[in-house]
């Protein structure tokens, strides 16, 4: 029992001085305490005999089994009190966590989009805390259910804000590349586009032209459905006509539901910008007829586009297997080559608990390993979060099919700026004995010829 | 149209994929990645659904709005049976309803002293017999438009601060702070208990009213944005604001009665939680502004009857949602220990209701230390109920944040999404009953209380 004047702590400190005295071996009581009325009584209470102290003074109670522990807690007291004196010159605020809802960073920080790709049942809060923040927002995710589709773009609407996807693959929005997205120069078409791959090959092929865009928006492959309405479209047109970098407009999509093609069709009527519209199908225009119709569209000359064939002669013969990543591409490429078997690795089937075939391509290697002969196709797409080096495991993949006798036939579809480089990727297949095109269409035609059949 | 993306350098937030942010990184695009993480198990499919709510969003900004725009103003001291639907042999009490049985030891405690104090007992058996016998009845205070810290019982002849909102026109009630020590709420019944109370009744309570009266009332909705400036959070520590209260009622209290007046300025200045009370009841006020909007996932009331931990919910009226009360991480006064500890008791989570207490930490660094942490760590509580809240206080602020508006209005949808609870500041309960405080603390309320209201909203 110890009373010692002119020493001032606040409560809760000396809780936790009592507590560390508390908690030593061989002690059975500890209370060190301003001596309050109340901290008096509670000592007396315990068995203590309290010498006359008032609220000033500081009260120190301990009782321990022997002189030994006593003695240590003695030691531990005025570890304590000197550690008390050195936290008080320290602390300060820590630097912030990270947020943990698209709504909390929208609060804390001034963004001008969002980019959601939370696995798909999830996707819809985010999501709708950007539109509810004000923010536009590319929604990568798939497996977004159709009425949260809605319910997300009526609610982009009353907000003034853009609803991209879901299941968006590709959007370029002031030179920022979201998603997956190919490294292209600016210029003045503006793209809307409700397939991703399809985006990525008529911006690529604009660029081998030597021409730009001002922005991709990417609406979803629902958008154009009757149950959408062109929701996204309609809003994405209107922006991009009211957009002063944009002198032409490329809307790609399949072709929409009928009762949405009349409202599209009203929209396009209505836009002071001129727009190519693309409908990807059969009995359409290609990808690469819909960038050359683009190009004509603003004057401008149609080059030939990049290819690296392999030396002629080659008629393999067989069966056409297209391993596909892209989608639009797959469905693209089977129309043109008028059958063989086809194959989207991107599609839900094969992504489920795996990662997009653009950035893990072990699932579409494997299949190109059991190729015994014939003719393969495949697309390679380049750009921003696709496979860093994608020739480093497909060159060796397809020097190996070329000796089992299959031919291979390429659709890179890339700019020279991507991260990748498409030279030195289309120079690294090549060497492996691929024939590679830039387009998508060529390659199919192409890979039809090699069987022997006409495209 | 035009999209305000499209113009100027692009920022993105992003949520999801790493491999997507780092691209931007790449790209040199300003972005600022969510650490996001499944919601709580269980929850995805009534989140969904609740989020997907029309009525949602629109209807949360009216409650929050509401919470945020009252105007408590302590207006008046007054008994209990003058004021409140609560006749003799009624007790109300703290949290969501509770019967006898369930009770733990300080609530029997509190309602052992009650029922002494209102002499339906001699003595502690006599009472204990009548509260088991069902002799009493009890009912939640928050179904009244009342408010009680710890067991928060209140009977007819306890005399109460009477808080109105300026704005909305809502009254509520919570009872005077007895100190520290042995006191009713925490759950003593001793002799000392009773004879304090009876004191309160007849020289307290007359005199504040009297010097209300000639005051007239007394605007909290400044008083706390004072204090919260001056180290208070509003709930573990309010030396400011007893502070500011005893200042603003002095002159009033020595011209109302000048026999008792320094008397009662000595009690108000000997207990650094006198304001905690009328805290309570802006607390309480301002909360039920929000009750009762269709489609509003806020929480309108967090309290705990020792037992439950329970919320009730702006769009569902006045059902409770509960699941056990936690024993609080704390320091403890004197030889106590955790073992001594009750779980969690009391309404006084009604200030973190409202964006206060533990929501307001980085106003009271000193509260932290009660569970062993340092400044950083009353931040960094502060910073992380912004996650879970719809909106900043306009009048309450907290100057280490740059005078940021404090957290307010919990929403059961963001604490199902980030899994984050609300950090409540607490005294502790001893569990034995007649016991009394045995500590201070931090207590995380049980996830299930948040997971029910959201389920229910979602088949509302």
């Amino acid at each position: 029992m110890e009373v010692r004047t002119g020493v001032y702590h606040d409560s809760v400190s000396l809780m936790r001085v009592s507590q560390a005295l508390g908690s030593r071996p061989g002690v059975t009581v500890a209370m060190v305490a301003m001596a309050t009325e109340l901290n008096v009584g509670m000592a007396r209470e315990v068995g203590f005999e309290v010498p006359a102290a008032g609220p000033s003074d500081l009260l120190v109670a301990v009782r321990a089994e022997s002189e030994e522990a006593l003695g240590g807690a003695a030691e531990e007291l005025e570890r304590q009190f000197a550690l008390l004196g050195r936290a008080a010159t320290s602390g300060g605020a820590g630097a912030e966590a990270a947020p943990r809802t698209t709504r909390a960073a929208a609060r804390a920080w001034d963004a001008t989009l969002a980019l959601v790709s939370v696995p798909g049942e999830h996707a819809f809060a985010e999501a709708m805390d950007a539109v509810e923040a004000g923010l536009s927002v590319m929604i990568f995710s798939d497996n977004v259910s159709l009425e949260h589709e809605i319910l997300l773009k009526e609610r982009a609407a009353e907000h003034g804000v853009l609803v991209m996807g879901p299941d968006c693959g590709t959007a370029v929005v002031g030179g920022a590349g979201l998603g997956f997205a190919n490294v292209l120069r600016p210029g003045p078409v503006g793209v809307v586009a409700a397939s991703g791959t399809g985006a990525q090959q008529v911006t690529c092929l604009l660029d081998h032209a030597g021409t730009g865009v001002s922005h991709v928006l990417g609406v979803g492959g629902r958008d154009l459905s009757a149950a959408v309405g062109a929701r996204s479209t309609l809003v994405a047109l209107r922006a991009l006509d009211a957009d002063p970098a944009t002198e032409l407009i490329v809307l790609i999509s399949k072709p929409p539901a009928p009762e949405v093609a009349a409202t599209v069709r009203r929209a396009v009527e209505d836009l002071s910008t001129p727009v190519v519209t693309a409908l990807l199908g059969p009995g359409q225009d290609d990808l690469t007829a819909a960038a050359e119709k683009a190009l004509g569209a603003l004057g401008r000359p149609v080059p030939e586009w990049p290819s690296w064939p392999m030396p002629a002669g080659e008629r393999p013969g067989g069966p056409l297997c297209g391993l596909y990543s892209g989608g639009t591409l797959c469905a693209e490429a089977e129309i043109i080559a008028g059958g063989g078997s086809f194959t989207d690795f991107g599609d839900d089937e094969y992504t489920r608990g795996r990662a997009h075939p653009m950035i893990d391509p072990s699932t579409r290697l494997a299949a190109l390993g059991e190729v015994a002969g014939g003719v393969v196709l495949l697309d390679v797409v380049l750009g921003h979060a696709a496979d860093p080096d994608p020739s480093a495991r497909l060159a060796p993949a397809v020097r190996r099919a070329r000796e089992r006798g299959a031919a291979v036939v390429v659709a890179l579809v890339g700019t020279d700026t991507d991260p990748q480089g498409l030279g030195r990727q289309a120079q690294a297949l090549h060497e492996a004995g691929a024939s590679v095109f830039v387009s998508n269409a060529a390659a199919a035609r192409h890979a039809a010829s090699l069987t022997g059949g006409t495209p | 149209m035009t999209l305000s993306m499209l113009d100027g350098e692009p920022r993105v937030i992003t949520a999801g994929a790493a491999v997507l942010a780092e691209s931007l990184a790449g790209q040199a695009v300003p972005a600022l990645a969510v650490d996001w993480r499944p919601p709580l198990p269980g929850t995805s499919a009534a989140l969904a659904k609740v989020l997907a709510d029309p009525r949602r969003e629109r209807a949360n900004t009216t409650a929050v709005g509401r919470m945020l725009s009252a105007r408590p103003q302590l207006v008046a001291v007054r008994p209990a049976r003058e004021v409140l639907d609560l006749p003799a042999g009624t007790f109300f009490h703290a949290g969501p309803p509770i019967d006898w049985e369930r009770a733990s030891g300080p609530m029997r405690g509190a309602l052992i002293g009650a029922a002494l104090f209102e002499g339906l007992a001699a003595d502690a058996e006599e009472a204990e017999r009548l509260l088991v016998s069902g002799g009493v009845k009890l009912d939640s205070c928050h179904h009244h438009r009342t408010v009680g810290p710890m067991a928060g019982v209140v009977s007819a002849s306890m005399w109460m601060f009477e808080v109105v909102d300026g704005e909305h026109g809502g009254t509520a009630y919570c009872s005077l702070n007895e100190g520290l020590g042995k006191v009713l709420r925490y759950g003593a019944y001793g002799p000392e208990v009773v004879e304090r109370l009876r004191w309160m009744g007849e020289v307290l309570g007359p005199v504040l009213a009297a010097a209300l009266a000639l005051s007239g009332p007394i605007d909290l909705r400044s008083l706390i944005a004072q204090a919260l400036q001056m180290g208070d959070e509003l709930h573990n520590r309010n030396r400011a604001a007893t502070s500011l209260l005893a200042r603003e009622l002095a002159p009033s209290v020595v011209d109302a009665s000048p026999r008792y007046a320094a008397e009662v300025l000595r009690f108000v200045y000997g207990n650094d939680h006198f304001f905690l009370n009328a805290g309570m009841a802006a607390g309480k006020v301002s909360a039920d502004a929000a009750r009762d909007v269709p489609g509003s996932s806020l929480v309108v009331a967090m309290a705990r009857n020792g037992t439950d931990f329970g919320i009730q919910v702006s769009g569902l009226g006045n059902r409770w949602f509960t699941g056990p009360a936690g024993v609080p991480d704390g320091l403890y006064l004197g030889a106590y220990g955790p073992g001594d500890a009750n779980p969690d008791i009391g309404d006084s989570s009604i200030t973190e209701t409202c964006g206060l207490g533990g929501f307001a930490m980085a106003a009271a660094p000193a509260i932290v230390r009660f569970v062993g942490g340092d400044v950083s760590d009353a931040v960094d509580a502060t910073r992380s109920m912004y996650e879970i809240t719809l909106a900043e206080h306009p009048a309450y602020q907290i100057p280490t944040l740059g005078f940021r508006g404090t957290p307010t209005g919990v929403d059961v949808t963001l604490v199902a999404r980030t899994g984050r609870l609300p950090v409540v500041n607490t005294g502790i309960a001893g569990r034995v009953a007649g016991t009394g405080q045995v500590g201070a603390g931090l207590v995380s309320p049980p996830a299930e209380a948040f997971t029910a209201a959201l389920t229910a909203l979602a088949s509302a």
